[in-house]
């Protein structure tokens, strides 16, 4: 087997989310890498979706921003934000989102906006962009995140991105339309929130990793399902295309 | 036809003052740095700043001391870091304190919808569940009165004036953008005033043979400005490309304070307006100059 780092493993799981055919909302990051990857093996036909106005982008180069003048050549139509946001994302028409962030919790509630208190911040983060209405609105959310303990607190210090229980509800509570993070991709293993309950379980592990090691790097009582299932392998052609043809300069895949 | 073409310098001298809520919009495309840094030579003090991503202009225009108040709905540097003036801004780091208004993408886009409908709000099905409207109490909620649904509601933006980098426009004004659009023409409409900064003036025979292009029309446009390359280190489609190493570079530049008003002493107060800039940047125009890849005309006949 060939060797492969966490963020090629992590790359690969999350483009295995993603079936040919499918509307996908592009964030920053690895996802980005992620969807690309995608698009040249098993989902040639994965209609990207990009904040900034591309659609059906086919980025000839790894766009190193969501904005990269590379998104609109090519592409099947660039529209204004506005149309983003209202005809396409709250719309209904997103499928697949995918989510990053600095802090994710036991309910999937995500964290991009502060760590500590709001007016007076020890680290002030980026914010929402659009991931607030990302996770409220596509379809499902696939989140990608390297696991830690600061990173997989029990509860976030802000709910940039509402999970599965925010603010004292449930989504149906709360009246959001899409299913919301249905799956965490980290570089130890994957967790899917439980459909009655909504709270993130381990559902599997990469090769070589213990349920005790992913225990210990999450902030609270992870529950791990009775049968874990186990993860593949990156392929020779994913690892390639990662390395050679997608990310040469390591603009994602460093670390 | 009247026109209304002036230097960078006069626009900024005429449109923008102390105290004005202003807006440079472009989402990671055709960002106005020329304008950012002539309102930054001008001295300009308690602007509001509003924009969706504050970018590396506005960490300048912070960092210059132009800005009371930011308006904004994602602060980084993407794929790079960091905006750090606008940190220590925030964490408490700098002398400068700076209030902050948070939304989020969909927020500020909405707020200028409004602004260009001239309505007081817009209504959007946003927010539940997330603790922005802690934050920022100026996101609500009304209650559909045809359905009864509750949704959130963002209040209008309607800034003192606007900026828009543009690829084309005549000397009237009419503006014409390809490539990513942003929110520009919702930022136009909703704005007292317009500032449209061009790559390329041109006849209005050429807007008029190709008017779906014209994103921004004359009739709302008060100064237009001939500042080619006005957009580095972003870009401009067909122009030339984003400089990806300047923004990977800032991190370094905007995390030490005096390193960062060492770049504002020698690229902006140090020059005179954008010419002198791009002299200071040798290898510049050759390394971003866009490729050709041109797109066939429409026949617009009937």
């Amino acid at each position: 087997m060939a060797s492969f780092s966490h963020s090629e493993l992590m790359c690969t799981v999350a483009a295995r989310e993603l079936k040919d055919g499918e509307v996908v909302f592009v964030g920053i990051g690895l996802p980005n890498l992620a969807c690309n990857l995608a698009r040249h093996t098993h989902a040639p036909n994965l209609v990207l979706i990009y904040e900034s106005g591309a659609v059906g982008a086919v980025p000839e180069r790894l766009p190193v921003s969501i904005g990269d003048p590379a998104l609109v050549t090519g592409s099947l139509m660039v529209c204004s934000m506005a149309d983003v946001f209202q005809c396409i994302l709250q719309n209904g028409l997103i499928e697949v989102g995918f989510l990053g962030g600095a802090q994710v919790d036991r309910w999937g509630n995500i964290n991009t906006t502060v760590i500590g208190p709001y007016e007076r911040p020890k680290v002030r983060l980026p914010g929402s962009g659009g991931a607030a209405e990302i996770a409220i609105h596509a379809q499902r959310v696939v989140i990608i995140s390297r696991l830690d303990r600061r990173a997989f607190p029990e509860q976030v210090d802000f709910i940039t991105s509402p999970g599965h229980r925010a603010r004292g509800g449930t989504r149906r509570e709360l009246g959001m339309p899409g299913a919301g993070p249905i799956k965490v991709i980290t570089d130890k293993g994957i967790l899917e929130a439980d459909p009655e309950s909504g709270e993130l379980v381990l559902t599997a592990v990469y090769p070589g990793v213990s349920v005790d090691e992913v225990r210990s790097s999450v902030g609270w009582p992870l529950k791990a399902r009775d049968a874990l299932g186990c993860v593949e392998a990156p392929d020779a052609t994913a690892l390639h295309l990662l390395r050679d043809v997608l990310d040469p300069h390591q603009l994602y895949l460093k670390g | 036809m009247h026109s209304k073409v002036l230097s960078m310098r006069d626009a900024i001298a005429r449109f923008v003052h102390d105290g004005d809520t202003v807006v440079i919009e472009g989402f990671t495309h055709l960002i106005c740095f020329a304008a950012a840094h002539e309102i930054i030579r001008q001295g300009r003090r308690d602007l509001t700043l509003c924009r969706l991503t504050p970018d590396l202009i506005y960490d300048q225009m912070i960092a210059a001391g132009c800005a009371r108040k930011l308006v904004f709905s994602w602060a980084g540097n993407p794929g790079a870091g960091s905006l750090h003036a606008f940190r220590r801004a925030v964490e408490g780091k700098s002398e400068a304190p700076l209030e902050i208004e948070e939304y989020s993408h969909f927020g500020m886009v909405a707020r200028f919808c409004a602004g260009s409908a001239k309505l007081p709000f817009w209504p959007m099905r946003d927010y539940m569940g997330t603790d922005l409207p802690v934050a920022n109490p100026r996101i609500r909620t009304v209650t559909c009165p045809y359905t009864g649904e509750r949704l959130a509601t963002v209040p209008a933006l309607n800034p003192d004036v606007t900026i828009v980098h543009a690829q084309r426009a005549d000397a009237s004004g009419d503006a014409q953008i390809w490539g990513l659009l942003g929110v520009q023409k919702e930022a136009a409409f909703a704005s007292e005033h317009v500032i449209v900064v061009v790559e390329e003036l041109v006849d209005e025979a050429v807007i008029r043979a190709d008017p779906n292009r014209t994103l921004i029309p004359g009739m709302i446009v008060d100064a237009v400005v001939v500042e080619p390359w006005g957009a580095h280190p972003s870009y401009a489609q067909g122009f030339y490309d984003r400089d990806n190493d300047f923004y990977v570079a800032w991190e370094n530049v905007s995390r030490d304070p005096a390193k960062l008003q060492a770049y504002l002493e020698e690229y902006v107060h140090g020059v005179s307006g954008r010419q002198e800039y791009l002299a200071r940047h040798p290898g510049l125009v050759e390394r971003l100059r866009a490729d050709e890849q041109v797109c066939a005309g429409v026949n617009y006949g009937y």
